[in-house]
Parts: C-alpha cells; sequence; structure tokens
C-alpha cells in the first residue's frame, strides 16, 4: 500500500528521465531531433500555483536557474512553459520548484497538442469580434432611423446596415449553418436549425425590404442574435477547452513504457509492442505493466489500487501478477503471459465500456429545453406566416415579415447563452476550488446526488502508512529502526525512518546494510544483525494491521504498526455530506478490520469489505434501481466499474489513468474538502439555469403574442433581445 | 445633412480600425491566459522592460 504518488509522481519521473529515453529523440526524424538540440521546450503542470506572487516565485527563480533562456507561466492552464538550453531536463526543473513550493510534474508535449484546440477557440474568437463590431456599427445606424429618418436617409442607412450586415452572418453565423446542416442531413431538428433560420430569414427579408424601400429592417436584430449566441458557444468551447487540455494534462502524465529484456540487453519500448512470452524487467517503485508470471527475482508488491488491499504482497518466482501493482523492494523480471487485449487491464476497460453502454445517456436541461423549444417554434412562426396569409388575402410579404419577427423574438438566447454562462460560472468556480469538470452534464447530474458511496484506500486514505506506538519502542531501537529504514525503499521502512526524523532520532551507525529484497533489510549494529522486514522473516508474530518487524540481535523482536493517514479534509467531506442528508456508504476491497476501523473512525454506519469490482458495481446498481442517485469517488483499478456505473463519479488526481478516464470529476488537490460544497454549488447552479428558462419563458410570453399580432418593429425586437440576454447573463453571474 | 458624408464613413473605419486591432490582439495570443494577465498588472518588475 504505497501512497499513490509514489506511484504516480516518483514512478513516471525517473523512466522518463532514464537514459534510454534521453536517447528516445535519436530514433526520431532527425528535424526535430534538430530543433530539440538547439533549445528545449519543457512543459510542467503546477496545480498550486494560484496567485500573482506564484508567478513572480516561479518565473524569477527559473530564470535563475543555468541554462534557462525564458519561463512564463500560464496561471489560467496553471501550466509553466521553459525555454532552455539541451542540457534543462524537466526533471531538474521540477525539482527546483518543488524545492521553493511548488510541486510540478512533467507533461508529455507530444500528449498536449493543442494546436487544434487553439484554432478553434481563435477562430470562434474571431467570429465572435467580427458579430460585435458590426452590431455596433449597424446599431449607430438604427437608432438613427428609430429616432425618426426617413425616406432616402432611412433606405441609406439600411444599405448600409446591409453592406455590413449580410458579410457578417456570412462569416459569423457559419459554426451555426453547418451544424443546423449536418443536423438535417442526419435527420434531426436541433437547437441550431431555429437559429439559422431566424439569422437567414431576418436577413434576407430585410435584404428585400430595403432594396424595395420598406420601413423596417430587422439588421441590427440578425446581427445581434449571431453575436449573443457566439458568446454562448465560446463559453462552452472555453469550459471544455479547459476541461480537455487538463484531462491531457493527466493523460500525459504517465508514458506507458516498458523495459524488455531480450539477450541480456534492456530497451525501452513502449507497452503496446510487447508480445507474449516477452521477458520486462520491472524495478523497484514502478508498475508492472503487463500481466505475467515472475520468472526472477523476490520482492514485494502494492497491488492497493488493483484490490483496495493496503498489505503488500510477498513476490517470488512463479507467482502470477497483474498489470498495476506496484513492485516495491526488489528488480523483478516478468514473462509476458497476456499483452494488450488479453491483459486484465484491457478486460477491465472492456467491463467499463459494458458499463458505460448500460448508463442511460443523460439528457441535460438544455437538451430537454430544446426538445420542446424547436417544434413550437417553428410551429408558431409558421401558423403566423399561414394565419397572415389568410387575414390579409395573399400578401407574403407582410406574411414572412411576421414569421421572420416571431422567430428573431423566440430567439433561444435563454438556452444558448444562459446555460453555457451558468456552466462557465459554475465551472470556474469549482475549477479554483481544485475540482476539474470534465462533462458538462456531470454538474447537473451532481446536483441530484442522495447517495455517496466511498473507496478507502487511495480516496478516503492517502496511502501513506504512518507508524503508530513509536513510543513503546525504546531509543536505540528507534535509533535502529530509522537507520535501517533510511536504506530500504520499501513504503513502510521508508516512513518509519521519515517519523524517526520527524521526532529527531539520530539513526544508529550501521555496517554491511545490505536490502533482501521481498524480505527487508538487515545490517549489523555494534556486532549484532538486526533486521527490519516481514514478520516471518525476522521471526516474529504477524499482527493483525499492517506492521514491520525489527530484531535487534537475540533481543526480543519489536512489532511496529502501521496505520493508513487520512486524507486531509476526509472527515470533514464525510460530515458534511451526512449533514446535507445524504446517505453515505464505505465500499473496500480491503480486509474487514481495516475497513471498519476506518468506517468508525470516520462515523460511516454502512461499510462493505472485500469486495471485488463487481461487487462495488452490482452495489450501486442496486441502490440505483431502487432509484437512489449516487455519487462514487473512487481511484483505483477496481473502482473504474464502479464509477462507470454512478449516476455522477469524482475520482482524485493521484489516481490510475483509468479510474480517471471513468470519471466525470476529477480533484486536483489532495483534500477532500471541497467535494460537499461543490455538491452545493451544483445543486445552486442548476437552480439558476431553471430560473433562466423561467425569466426567458416569460419573456416569450409578453413578446410572441405582439409578434404575432405584427407589432414588434425592430426597436422592441432589438430591445427585447438584449434586454433578455443580458438578464439571464447576469443571473448566471449571481452563482458568485 | 451633409455631415452625414463624414460622419458615416468615420464611423465605418473606426468600426474597421477596432476590429483590427481585435485581431491583432487575437493572433498575438492576448487572450490565452486572462487570469495570469489579471495577475501580472499588480508587479511592477515589468514596467520597465516588458516580456514578449
Amino acid at each position: 500500500m504505497t501512497d499513490s504518488s509514489y506511484g504516480q509522481g516518483q514512478g513516471p519521473a525517473p523512466m522518463s528521465a532514464c537514459p534510454a529515453c534521453v536517447a528516445m529523440p535519436s530514433a526520431l526524424d532527425r528535424a526535430q531531433a534538430a530543433a530539440a538540440a538547439a533549445s528545449a521546450r519543457i512543459m510542467l503542470s503546477v496545480p498550486d500555483a494560484h496567485c500573482a506572487l506564484c508567478i513572480t516565485n516561479i518565473e524569477r527563480d527559473l530564470e535563475k536557474m543555468p541554462g534557462v533562456k525564458s519561463a512564463r507561466l500560464n496561471l489560467t492552464l496553471r501550466r509553466v512553459s521553459v525555454e532552455g538550453e539541451p542540457g534543462v531536463t524537466a526533471a531538474a526543473v521540477a525539482e527546483r520548484l518543488g524545492k521553493i513550493g511548488y510541486p510540478a510534474y512533467e507533461l508529455d508535449p507530444g500528449q498536449l497538442s493543442m494546436t487544434e484546440t487553439d484554432r478553434q477557440g481563435r477562430d470562434l474568437l474571431m467570429r465572435l469580434g467580427v458579430a460585435g463590431f458590426s452590431m455596433m456599427n449597424i446599431m449607430l445606424l438604427s437608432v438613427a432611423v428609430w429616432s425618426g429618418a426617413t425616406d432616402a436617409t432611412r433606405d441609406l442607412f439600411h444599405l448600409i446596415s446591409a453592406l455590413i450586415a449580410v458579410p457578417t452572418v456570412a462569416f459569423s453565423a457559419q459554426p451555426f449553418f453547418r451544424k443546423a446542416w449536418a443536423g438535417v442531413k442526419a435527420g434531426r431538428l436541433d437547437m441550431d436549425f431555429p437559429i439559422s433560420l431566424a439569422i437567414v430569414l431576418a436577413t434576407g427579408m430585410s435584404l428585400y425590404e430595403t432594396l424595395n424601400g420598406g420601413h423596417h429592417a430587422y439588421f441590427d436584430a440578425a446581427v445581434m442574435l449571431t453575436f449573443f449566441l457566439l458568446a454562448g458557444r465560446y463559453l462552452d468551447f472555453r469550459t471544455r477547452a479547459v476541461a480537455r487540455s487538463a484531462a491531457q494534462e493527466l493523460a500525459a502524465l504517465e508514458v506507458p513504457r516498458a523495459l524488455r529484456v531480450t539477450d541480456g540487453t534492456e530497451e525501452t519500448v513502449a507497452v503496446s509492442a510487447l508480445t507474449l512470452g516477452d521477458l520486462v524487467l520491472v524495478r523497484p517503485g514502478g508498475r508492472i505493466p503487463v500481466d505475467g508470471v515472475i520468472v526472477a527475482g523476490t520482492s514485494e508488491l502494492d497491488r492497493s489500487l488493483l484490490t483496495g488491499e493496503t498489505l503488500p504482497v510477498f513476490a517470488s518466482p512463479d507467482l502470477v501478477v497483474t498489470a498495476g501493482a506496484v513492485n516495491l523492494t526488489g528488480p523483478l523480471t516478468v514473462r509476458v503471459t497476456a499483452a494488450g487485449k488479453d491483459s486484465s487491464l484491457h478486460r477491465m476497460a472492456d467491463l467499463v465500456a459494458v458499463a458505460e453502454n448500460a448508463r442511460n445517456k443523460y439528457t441535460t436541461l438544455a437538451e430537454r429545453a430544446a426538445r420542446l423549444y424547436s417544434p413550437s417554434v417553428h410551429l408558431l412562426a409558421f401558423g403566423a406566416f399561414l394565419a397572415w396569409m389568410w387575414i390579409t388575402g395573399g400578401d407574403v410579404r407582410l406574411a414572412l415579415n411576421i414569421a421572420a419577427a416571431t422567430l428573431i423574438i423566440t430567439c433561444p438566447c435563454a438556452l444558448g447563452l444562459a446555460v453555457p454562462a451558468v456552466v462557465t460560472a459554475a465551472s470556474g468556480k469549482l475549477f479554483r476550488a481544485g475540482l476539474l469538470i470534465k462533462d458538462g452534464s456531470a454538474l447537473e447530474r451532481l446536483a441530484e446526488v442522495d447517495t455517496v458511496v466511498f473507496d478507502k484506500t487511495g480516496t478516503l486514505t492517502l496511502g501513506t502508512p504512518e507508524p503508530v506506538s513509536l513510543d513503546t519502542l525504546s531509543p536505540h531501537a528507534l535509533e535502529i529502526g530509522a537507520a535501517l529504514g533510511a536504506a530500504s525503499s520499501h513504503p513502510l521502512a521508508q516512513s518509519l525512518a521519515q517519523a524517526a526524523k520527524a521526532r529527531g532520532v539520530i539513526p544508529a551507525l550501521l555496517d554491511d546494510i545490505a536490502e533482501v529484497p521481498g524480505h527487508g533489510v538487515q545490517a549489523l549494529w555494534q556486532g549484532t544483525r538486526v533486521r527490519l522486514g516481514r514478520a516471518d522473516w525476522v521471526g516474529a508474530d504477524s499482527l493483525e494491521t499492517t506492521g514491520t518487524y525489527l530484531a535487534i540481535g537475540a533481543e526480543r523482536v519489536h512489532a511496529i504498526a502501521f496505520t493508513d493517514r487520512l486524507r486531509d479534509g476526509a472527515q470533514e467531506a464525510v460530515t458534511a455530506f451526512k449533514a446535507q442528508g445524504k446517505r453515505v456508504l464505505l465500499i473496500s476491497g480491503d480486509v474487514p478490520g481495516a475497513v471498519r476501523a476506518m468506517a468508525e473512525r470516520l462515523g460511516i454506519d454502512d461499510w462493505q469489505a472485500e469486495a471485488l469490482p463487481q461487487d462495488k458495481s452490482a452495489t450501486i446498481e442496486a441502490l440505483q434501481a431502487k432509484g437512489h442517485k449516487v455519487l462514487m469517488i473512487g481511484d483505483g483499478l477496481n473502482d473504474t466499474v464502479a464509477l462507470t456505473a454512478a449516476h455522477v463519479s469524482i475520482s482524485p488526481a493521484t489516481a490510475l489513468d483509468a479510474a480517471r478516464v471513468a470519471s466525470d470529476i476529477v480533484l486536483l488537490g489532495t483534500s477532500l474538502a471541497p467535494l460537499p460544497h461543490a455538491q452545493r454549488t451544483a445543486v445552486r447552479a442548476v437552480r439558476r439555469i431553471r430560473e433562466n428558462f423561467a425569466i426567458s419563458f416569460g419573456y416569450n410570453l409578453i413578446a410572441v403574442p405582439i409578434a404575432l399580432v405584427g407589432l414588434a418593429s425592430p426597436l422592441i425586437a432589438a430591445l427585447a433581445m438584449s434586454v433578455s440576454s443580458i438578464t439571464v447573463a447576469l443571473n448566471a453571474l449571481r452563482l458568485k | 445633412m451633409d455631415i452625414l458624408a463624414i460622419l458615416i464613413p468615420v464611423s465605418l473605419l473606426l468600426g474597421i480600425a477596432g476590429l483590427l486591432a481585435f485581431w491583432w490582439t487575437l493572433r498575438r495570443g492576448q487572450y490565452d491566459d486572462p487570469e495570469g494577465d489579471s495577475q501580472r498588472i499588480l508587479r511592477g518588475d515589468y514596467d520597465d522592460h516588458p516580456k514578449p
């Protein structure tokens, strides 16, 4: 049971800093290698940067670093990009940042191909800008018309407006036209169709009126509609782009590579390139990349991310291992028995896919509203057209004018702008609290939650063991324990050494320190053999809980018990969820003793131990069958199916890739305390969305009859549209 | 009303100038880090030597 950051933070970093990986560029094409030699561009994720001082600290410090040409922190993405000479490595930069208090993680620049997203964002922004400037100019001319320009002046102003509006609509409204056309081709009527129809009809009718010296032109309304809806689109895009880039960032943290041994030589290969029978070397601290059988080496394996067990298991030749376990103490050589599609990792992914299919596609509030909205607007406009044709006895021009006015007045500003505005405000607020929404509908689903299911290892706990009862050890035993612990890379030993150091214990001087992989570490202390390690190896009775054992010569053996450290904010989160009246459950793959202790400590009444991945998802599905909406919080591979099965799911950033992919929200910080707060924010955001619908419905209730009876002048249309758009946007901002 | 012959082109030109300025800022990536930029103006150390 290592701290998951032990596997995450230390695992991949040395991997990508290994000599083999540095040699990798030689395999790439020459141009890229040449570019890399001229200057190195390194990207690091700095999740803790949040203020002006952070910018100063990070940039100043990095620019003082030898070899660094420039460093720039992007606070929006919490990412620092460093330009440096070839000698500057990401690991060195990350270490330097760690020293000044900003944990940093190297990002794989290949994974961060942000150019496509960047291009899309700029494209939308450009269209928005063009629509905005045109809108202002047309409005200037329209105001003159409204305030009484007549005859030739009015016609001239309409003509100039047309000259600005037609190219603007042709350029700026393209995203709507394209999506509407795609929708029509696919045989469905989504939001973009009425939008496109309103814009085209308003522009076309106004053009016709202008050329025939008509009184009313809706150029301003057409362009304004485009502008407001583009603003909504852009907000929507921004929210998704930030989530996507952060998700890419998480993916870029872990590079799936393996060390293949062929005829005594090691080479780094992609995991996907491994075949049956290959020999793979797994160094201590590394994660086993494949399913296989150990052929050489002894060690201990941490399977907490796979099964939730906190106790490391002993590993020796002929043991069958599964991908995802972390090797703790000694190097292991593993013969691949299942790779790619057959591996247990892949089977887990299949289970997730099945659960994903079973999960009913959630229809968001906006989608439900759109389903009602699109047909009714078309019917209304078409009905108005027919009615006026009949009343006027065939005046197509008037009837079309009224139909266009109806379409403009019922413009879906509330749907197009209000929902993205609320979602942007809410996800921005949650992002600052350390939560990343990966999916827009997750916010709405989170608001409906009434049951919360926690995983134990790595979620409620940090997975970092802490020694208890150090006081029962004699001072010299503690000194020896500290010295032995410091010599091993085993998490229990490391934790013991750190705890001793924190108490100010000076490690004893030892000779002949040797680590016996899979068993422990031994040494000579003043001529006496001292050992720290597994119970059977040092000759002690095993404790019920996690523990390590210290033997000093023939003297009695000291048992050092460990407890898993509670994640920050776990207690607060559980208490707050219960105070909100939610049912809280704890389902873990760990042994009953440890789970019961944790449940009692946190005050959780419902708990379940030794749960297999299928058991977890079965429990959740049973709850949901009874009509409960379940929020699942988990980090391990054994949680992925449950995370997918749940109504909405959250995983910490330290979780395995598969778990993060399966969940809707990623917790970027280490504390669990923001979770209940996030749930409250989600509830409030959904309330704002509903209010915005009510506002726009109320305004349609007044404006539509005016349009239907043919009284809607361009001035009324412009006023109504801008007032409603601004009201819903302001209402969204109230979320702060 | 002759003034219109001047004012209308002027307003259009100003609009185009604004649009071009917007286009320029967009091309220079000035909207890439809005949060960082809002914090950077609080610092004095680039006042004499603005960072590119």
